[in-house]
């Protein structure tokens, strides 16, 4: 198999890397360090791994790398830092929505890709958009009051990302 | 777990990609990969060669062409749910769409894989069934077009060669007045797949009888249409007797297997409710019902 370099732009950075073609978009954002990118199921039901491509929300470990060439690709650790948390990531610690947080980073992926389009959802929306997202611990409760608070808190006009 | 080795190859234009896969035996054609990456890495599947049909134009979109919808094999479920002219001439379609695994895989798969895949379950088949589509074929040799029921042949199994690549699916705009609704039954109510769907297609009243597509999914080795159940509907008046009639015989036509997701016995209880539901509202409301 050959390899071909391709090129990336990982929150906001330019990448280049040269791989073969059996290797998924997880694969090699996870290589390169971007390890909130959770590896879950591989199958595509969990949502652990879930990331922005060309701001479209898609589980990177059904993607392969060579089909992300050239695209812009954003994970939860693109979205702010402990120093400067987006107001998702404040709203899911502030309302108790992690609890072994594996599925978080999938989550604030699914919550960003929805207020994008949707800046006030009601709860049946909320339900739909982390309806390809599993989490095993909270019942998803708190996850879902994640979810509206942080619409509540962007609309108020925090910094909106 | 890694994936097996395969080469891969991104073609720009159909012609190119057409050569490919005539020139490549095993050669797969790969569009969102929700379902060939998954069985790849199950090793159910390990082509040599991938051909990613993502950077074609001109395979991905939904228009209107002669009196037709025309939907590109490569658009994604997502864009087939959001798409204005697939919910004004057939929001039988969007329903089920919307309906379709998750927001994150609907991004992804496309209509011609949900198609080319073949399981029983395909939640787009039923729809396409009722809507009388077809499934447009090209190959570096010619072009076909194969009416959708007859396009599966069994689980897994279709009627397109390794060396034809599907290029759009298309069905006629329905006649003004044409009522259609699709219903799925899962585990759950989001990402999951089917135990049973359906999908109805209702006509208005016309000379020699309304048209009439009933459509079930996960009840047989392939989606079918249910033509006993559409026959019970398309003369008289669509009245309880007839809706009971139809569910009855629907039933009567799937041979339903037992699984993980229900038995056989659940399965036939299960079309007749769905049937049931669906035509209900379909007539209510209408002065021939």
């Amino acid at each position: 198999m050959d390899e071909r370099t391709i090129r990336l732009k990982i929150n906001g950075r330019e990448r280049e890397v040269s791989l073969p073609p059996n290797v998924t978009l997880l694969r090699v954002l996870r290589d390169l360090g971007y390890v909130d990118v959770k590896n879950g199921c591989e199958k595509g039901d969990c949502g652990a791994c879930a990331v922005l491509l060309d701001g479209k929300l898609v589980n990177s470990c059904l993607v392969l790398a060579w089909q992300a060439d050239g695209r812009e690709i954003l994970t939860a650790s693109g979205l702010g830092s402990i120093e400067h948390p987006h107001p998702i990531q404040e709203a899911f610690a502030d309302t108790g929505a992690v609890q072994c947080g594996y599925c978080t980073p999938g989550m604030i992926m699914a919550t960003k890709a929805l207020l994008d389009v949707n800046p006030d959802p009601s709860e049946e929306e909320i339900r739909e958009a982390i309806s390809g997202n599993l989490c095993r611990c909270t019942g998803y409760a708190q996850i879902v009051e994640a979810v509206a608070e942080a619409a509540r808190r962007i609309a108020g006009g925090g910094d909106s990302g | 777990m890694t994936l097996p080795k395969f080469e891969l190859h991104r073609p720009e234009s159909l012609d190119e990609a057409l050569d490919i896969l005539a020139s490549s035996p095993g050669a797969v054609p790969i569009a969102g990969g929700t379902a060939l990456i998954v069985d790849m890495r199950g090793r159910r599947l390990s082509p040599p060669v991938l051909v990613d049909i993502g950077l074609i134009d001109r395979l991905s979109g939904v228009r209107i062409e002669g009196g037709e919808v025309v939907i590109g094999a490569a658009t994604t479920i997502a864009e087939i749910k959001e798409s204005d002219l697939i919910a004004q001439h057939s929001p039988l379609l969007s329903e089920a769409c919307g309906l379709f695994a998750s927001p994150s895989v609907r991004n992804r798969a496309t209509i011609g894989g949900n198609i080319a895949y073949a399981s029983p379950a395909a939640d787009t088949a039923p729809p396409l069934l009722a809507l009388d589509a077809s499934v447009e074929l090209a190959s570096a040799s010619g072009r076909r077009t194969v009416p959708i029921d007859r396009f599966f042949l069994g689980v897994r199994r279709t009627e397109r060669r390794d060396d034809e690549l599907i290029t759009a699916i298309r069905f006629p705009i329905p006649a003004e007045g044409t009522e259609g609704r699709f219903r799925k039954l899962g585990l759950r109510r989001a990402d999951a797949i089917s135990v049973v769907s359906a999908a109805v297609s209702i006509g208005p009243p016309a000379d020699g009888g309304r048209r009439v597509r009933i459509a079930l999914g996960a009840v047989a080795p392939t989606p079918i249409r249910a033509r006993r159940a559409e026959e019970a509907l398309s003369a008289g008046p669509i009245d309880e007797g007839a809706i009971l009639a139809a569910a009855e015989a629907a039933a009567s036509e799937a041979s339903p297997v037992s699984d993980l997701r229900g038995s056989d016995w659940y399965r036939r209880e299960a079309i007749r409710a769905l049937v049931r539901r669906l035509l209900r509202p379909v007539v209510e409301g209408r002065s021939d019902g």
